[in-house]
């Protein structure tokens, strides 16, 4: 990539992040009145109170007081979680490798099965099976993840109970992991047995997070694929005798790949953005369901650290993918 | 008369809905909120007056199915109508004068929809605080551009019209061209997408009250009856299943409508 665009890339990306902690700046500190009164423990005395203010510099101008929480947000200083008694940085930090985790697995999934959805679709084109597919597509796509998740819930986990439904592992193992990235931990010391337990216990939460974007990505690479089927070069590839398979995969799926990887690039961030849901109904322990209990707590400094850390990733996803797509398409790489 | 039958369906189920709110007195069989311990978590069937069973504290689910069509289509209705009526204007204005009113408005869309919209709906009712009118602030302040966007891109369309050149020519302001002449060739549009938007607030509401940050939690909703299901899926399955289904049929009626509509009204699509 050229240097200017890595530049300007990185430059929105700062602007963008900017963005999110105005927003939260302004809805968290100004619009609910007294900011103290959400970082004190109940009970504090008045000259706390009065430390705590000086501290956080509030007798100074709204934008003066603005730099000071930008300092602070910026030194990860997101104060003290109400409902939790912990420090915010330590909470979200517990909670963030269950929801990327999670998050990846549910994109490996969506990238796979909206391929092999497209793939069938194609190679079945002019069939009834190509009927069938794309109208199964269109109601994977029209019925939302909450709803596939319960239904989920409710055939593979009651009616025949097959998958496990809640948490992130059997409570009765203990791997003795030392960080809380059980999948990666697992897999570098062996414990594979640990590993798929855990990963049993993401399968049905991944499958509901996947479904929405692996329709969208499945439309959007059989459109593309169909459109390079008729192409001169995949006719000259059938002339050279190559294999309807080989056709398929080395020919129409690498050409057809780039517009539906950057279409995935942002429908990712749905994705995450879908884990709050996802996580609250099979009551993984990700910073999704941390989301929730700290709204209903109305636990402003969680909520501020989270919303700031959900902010990050959208960024970092964005960033990720404008590199992915500039490596795949050489046009952009001098964009 | 639409030939299509999406629009009867749909509307039809919509209609039924709509009628089982505003009768939900008289045609539930039970008090919605009345605890009866002795006929906790009954099977359908199991009691002949209670059709489709009761919940853990033996309240009867059809009629709490019954009450709950009253949040749900309050939200519905009321959400989408603002969000339509807000993102009608701010999108007509920005198609029809163009300049520095379409910069701003178009870039204000371009961030909001770069906002995933959980984190702002989160935000929102974490400062708002829980209940209805939260819940539908929310629909409102996130899915405006839903509207905004395509109206916009359809004003545009109709101000390059020779209808609207004509209007001019006539010397009729600009704020009566843009209400009387552009207006009325937009509502097709407004009509699909207003419909789309339904469901998408039933949706909405049922989530929130489904992780309790919607109406209190003595109000029946779909989404409230649906974590209870949740919490004894292993006890009383039926919980879970009815509200389910029925948010399910609901999301379906009102895009099957939508998309009737979308076929009826459009004339380059009827061909």
């Amino acid at each position: 990539m050229a240097p200017t665009l890595i530049l300007s890339r990185a430059l929105s990306a700062i602007v963008t992040l900017f963005g999110v902690m105005v927003i939260v700046f302004v809805l968290v500190r100004v619009v609910p009145g007294d900011p103290i009164a959400m970082m004190i423990a109940p009970g504090a005395s008045d000259a706390d109170i009065a430390a705590l203010r000086a501290h956080y510099g509030l007798d100074l101008p709204i934008w003066q007081q603005f730099l000071v929480w930008l300092g602070q947000v910026l030194l990860g200083n997101f104060g003290t979680s109400i409902s939790l008694k912990q420090g915010v940085l330590t909470v979200i930090l517990e909670r963030l490798p269950a929801t990327l985790e999670l998050a990846v697995f549910a994109l490996a999934m969506a990238l796979v099965w909206g391929s092999f959805i497209a793939l069938v679709s194609t190679a079945a084109r002019g069939t009834l099976l190509e009927k069938f597919i794309d109208n199964f597509n269109g109601v994977m796509l029209a019925v939302p993840d909450f709803i596939w998740g319960l239904t989920f819930v409710l055939v593979l986990g009651v009616f025949v109970p097959v998958l496990p439904i809640s948490g992130r592992s059997d409570p009765t193992i203990d791997a003795g992991l030392s960080s809380q990235f059980y999948i990666l931990e697992g897999v570098l010391r062996g414990k594979l047995l640990f590993v798929w337990d855990v990963l049993k216990h993401m399968l049905l939460p991944a499958f509901t997070m996947s479904f929405p974007l692996a329709a969208v990505i499945g439309r959007v690479l059989k459109n593309t694929m169909m459109d390079v089927m008729v192409q001169d070069y995949i006719v000259l590839a059938r002339i050279k005798g190559l294999s309807s398979l080989r056709i398929l995969l080395q020919e129409a799926l690498r050409n057809a790949a780039v517009p539906a990887l950057a279409l995935t690039g942002v429908q990712f961030t749905f994705l995450i953005g879908g884990t709050v849901i996802t996580e609250r109904i099979f009551s993984y322990p990700g910073i999704g369901n941390l989301a929730i209990d700290a709204v209903i707590n109305r636990d402003l400094p969680l909520i501020q650290g989270l919303v700031l850390t959900f902010g990050a990733i959208f960024v970092a996803v964005n960033m990720a993918v404008d590199a992915l797509a500039a490596w795949l398409n050489p046009r952009l790489r001098h964009a | 008369m639409p030939k299509d039958f999406r629009i009867w369906l749909g509307g039809g189920f919509i209609l039924l809905l709509l009628l089982a709110a505003i009768f939900a007195p008289l045609i539930s069989p039970f008090d919605p909120l009345e605890q009866d311990l002795l006929s906790a978590t009954m099977a359908p069937g199991q009691d002949p007056s209670h059709i489709i069973g009761t919940d853990s504290l033996g309240r009867d689910v059809l009629s709490r199915l019954i009450f709950a069509c009253r949040i749900a289509l309050t939200v519905a209705f009321v959400a989408a109508t603002l969000a339509c009526l807000a993102g009608t204007f701010l999108g007509m204005l920005a198609g029809y004068l163009g300049g520095w009113w379409d910069a701003t408005i178009s870039r204000l869309i371009d961030i909001w929809m770069a906002f995933p919209p959980v984190l702002l709906s989160i935000l929102l009712v974490a400062v708002l605080g829980t209940g209805i009118h939260s819940v539908i602030a929310a629909i409102v302040v996130i899915d405006w551009t839903r509207f905004a966007r395509v109206v916009r891109a359809e004003t545009q369309q109709q101000a390059r019209l020779e209808y609207t050149e004509a209007a001019t020519a006539l010397g009729m302001s600009r704020g009566t061209i843009l209400f009387r002449e552009i207006l009325p060739n937009v509502v097709p549009v407004i009509l699909v997408l207003l419909s789309l938007e339904m469901g998408i607030a039933v949706i909405v509401e049922a989530i929130l009250s489904f992780v309790g940050l919607s109406v209190s939690t003595d109000t029946p909703t779909w989404g409230g009856m649906i974590a209870e299901g949740r919490q004894i899926i292993y006890q009383a399955w039926w919980v879970l299943v009815f509200p389910l289904v029925t948010l399910f049929l609901t999301v379906l009626a009102f895009n099957q409508l939508g998309d009737g509509l979308r076929q009826w009204l459009d004339p380059m699509l009827k061909r």
